[in-house]
């Protein structure tokens, strides 16, 4: 019980930190800000490997975590490298 | 490991992915504060990779390798034009991954193991136990349910959004009854996750919490199309992280739910300054349909004998002696691949003289900051991309506008016709400027299906044809006056 207490607690500080940060972001960046957000929320990864690695556990929970896990990489892999790509572009003069 | 060092070090990813988001806020240090967010990703799964270390890892290492693949070639081979279709996408997988982890979950924790098809659907006798004891447990089953509610919405929500963007569906249809169907979806959905935290066990309520929420996303966005895009995404962008946050809360997982309240929190924030562009509620972008109350405007009557046209090598002309020019893109550009040609053009104006800056609304494009991705790509400098509340005043210091691609955003009619459907919607006031060149394939309307009277005013002149060749043949003609 505490610790859902804990958990929301973090959930609710999260969101109003989320507000103060991203209304600081540029319009010029606001690409950019949605590809690094779709890389961040890869952090489901983790939860993926844990349901993944889950052992002896039936088959169907084996794929689902497989599932999980490519969906999970790609957003971390492919949202952080276009992200770069699309940064490395914004130049001063 | 010991449990304390874990969370403390999710803990450290966390911060970076503060850190990460902060450096966003100023071009110079977004890269930086891209690689420190990827720092704390591999810090967050290195470590989970450590505490999973008893378990077989076939599935972990394809998946990881799998997944890894095709987000690498989806990244390096994706062209600047089609940001909005891979970030369609990436919401999407965001989404499936949040699903399938939440149905990974629920059948480890009811011991599920089908040994047929028909038997899949059998209700399962749960253990008190399975989802923790009193209020936890039922919050444990409501997150699962939620977390596959939403995740499910946003997968078929962002295929569709990709199939659309990709041109690859065409049709604007939605559900007989529109909203009222959609909402009956919503709320069959709702129902079912109360029947599922009420009795864990009944895995045909998960099977039809995940159907119906397959099909509210399908058919939420199936309806809106085109300059609405934007909206859609950057809510779905929300839902992913809302779904990531909602898994955290069943695996009591830290990381899970500060990154996905922060991804939450940045798609909604998106969306709203996307609404306030349109001047439009989200419900009105969701369910409505745009023109729908505006009186008919006989577009003839507007345009009738007013339009001047002009060849690609008079506007050169104009352009010469022009002080200052203020160039405004739209999804256009992007259709013809003339990011390119516009900066080069640019160049050629500087080189004679002239202030050249670019006019950028924040709904011109597919998604939020679509026009300025392409002009980077292009090399523009990001300073001189102004967004529209500081460029609105300079345009009656400007000589001459270019329009290229760009339409709805421009017209007039969204400031002075209060019977207009579009009343109300900022709008950059090109219309102020000395002259204005609009670059256009004819005087088909926009997306708002409405004339737009710039096109016939006295100091507008209409360069039709493909926006890239009039920009090459303006440049050429300029290089060599």
């Amino acid at each position: 019980m505490e610790i859902l207490i804990l958990l929301l607690a973090l959930f609710v500080l999260a969101l109003f930190l989320g507000v103060e940060l991203i209304t600081k972001v540029p319009p010029t960046l606001h690409t950019p800000l949605m590809s690094g957000t779709n890389a961040v929320s890869g952090i489901t990864l983790v939860g993926a490997l844990l349901a993944a690695g889950t052992d002896s556990s039936p088959a169907l929970v084996n794929w689902l975590g497989f599932t999980a896990v490519t969906l999970a990489t790609i957003n971390v892999v492919g949202g952080y490298l276009v992200t770069n790509r699309m940064l490395a572009m914004f130049k001063r003069k | 490991m010991n449990p304390d060092l874990i969370n403390f070090i999710y803990l450290l990813s966390a911060i970076l992915f503060i850190l990460g988001i902060k450096g966003l806020t100023k071009p110079k240090t977004a890269v930086r504060g891209n690689m420190l967010s990827a720092l704390g990703m591999l810090v967050a799964v290195v470590v989970t990779l450590i505490t999973i270390n008893d378990v077989d890892f076939t599935y972990v290492i394809a998946g990881m390798i799998v997944g890894g693949v095709i987000g690498g070639v989806m990244a390096l081979k994706v062209q600047m034009t089609s940001m909005p279709q891979m970030v369609a996408l990436l919401n999407g997988f965001g989404g499936g991954a949040s699903l399938t982890i939440a149905l990974a979950e629920y059948a480890t924790r009811v011991g599920m193991a089908p040994s047929s098809l028909a038997g899949f659907l059998e209700p399962v006798a749960v253990s008190s136990g399975a989802f923790g004891d009193g209020l936890v447990g039922t919050i444990a089953i409501l997150s699962i349910g939620l977390t596959v509610l939403i995740g499910a919405v946003t997968l078929t929500g962002s295929l569709v959004a990709f199939g659309k963007l990709q041109e690859l569906i065409k049709k604007s249809r939605g559900l007989p009854g529109g909203p009222v169907g959609n909402g009956l979806l919503l709320a069959g959905a709702l129902v079912s996750v109360y029947l599922l935290v009420n009795n864990p066990g009944d895995v045909a309520v998960m099977v039809a919490i995940l159907a119906i929420a397959l099909l509210l996303g399908l058919f939420l966005v199936m309806p809106i199309g085109g300059a609405d895009m934007p909206v859609v995404i950057a809510l779905l962008n929300s839902y992913s992280g809302i779904a990531a946050a909602l898994a955290g809360f069943i695996l009591g997982n830290t990381v899970l739910i500060v990154a996905g309240s922060l991804v939450g929190t940045s798609g909604l924030i998106l969306t709203k300054i996307m609404c306030v562009a349109m001047n439009r509620s989200l419900a009105n972008v969701l369910f409505g349909k745009m023109a729908a109350g505006g009186e008919e405007i006989d577009a003839d009557e507007i345009y009738a004998g007013k339009v001047t046209s002009a060849q690609p090598d008079e506007v050169a002309m104009m352009l010469e002696t022009a002080q200052r020019v203020v160039i405004v893109p739209g999804f256009g550009m992007a259709m013809a691949q003339a990011q390119h040609a516009v900066r080069e053009l640019a160049d050629a104006m500087e080189k004679n003289g002239t202030e050249v800056e670019y006019g950028i609304h924040p709904v011109a494009g597919r998604m939020p900051g679509h026009m300025n991705v392409l002009l980077a790509e292009a090399e523009v400098p990001y300073d001189k991309l102004v967004e529209m509340d500081r460029i609105n005043p300079t345009f009656e210091d400007t000589d001459v506008v270019i329009v290229i691609g760009a339409n709805d955003v421009t017209n007039p009619m969204a400031r002075d016709s209060e019977g207009s459907p579009i009343y109300g919607m900022p709008i950059l006031n090109v219309d102020k400027a000395k002259n204005v060149v609009v670059i256009k394939r004819s005087l088909s309307p926009g997306f708002a299906g409405l004339p737009n009277p710039l096109f016939a005013m006295d100091h507008t002149i209409m360069v039709y044809g493909d926006g890239k060749k009039a920009v090459v043949e303006m440049t050429t003609a300029l290089n060599q006056a």
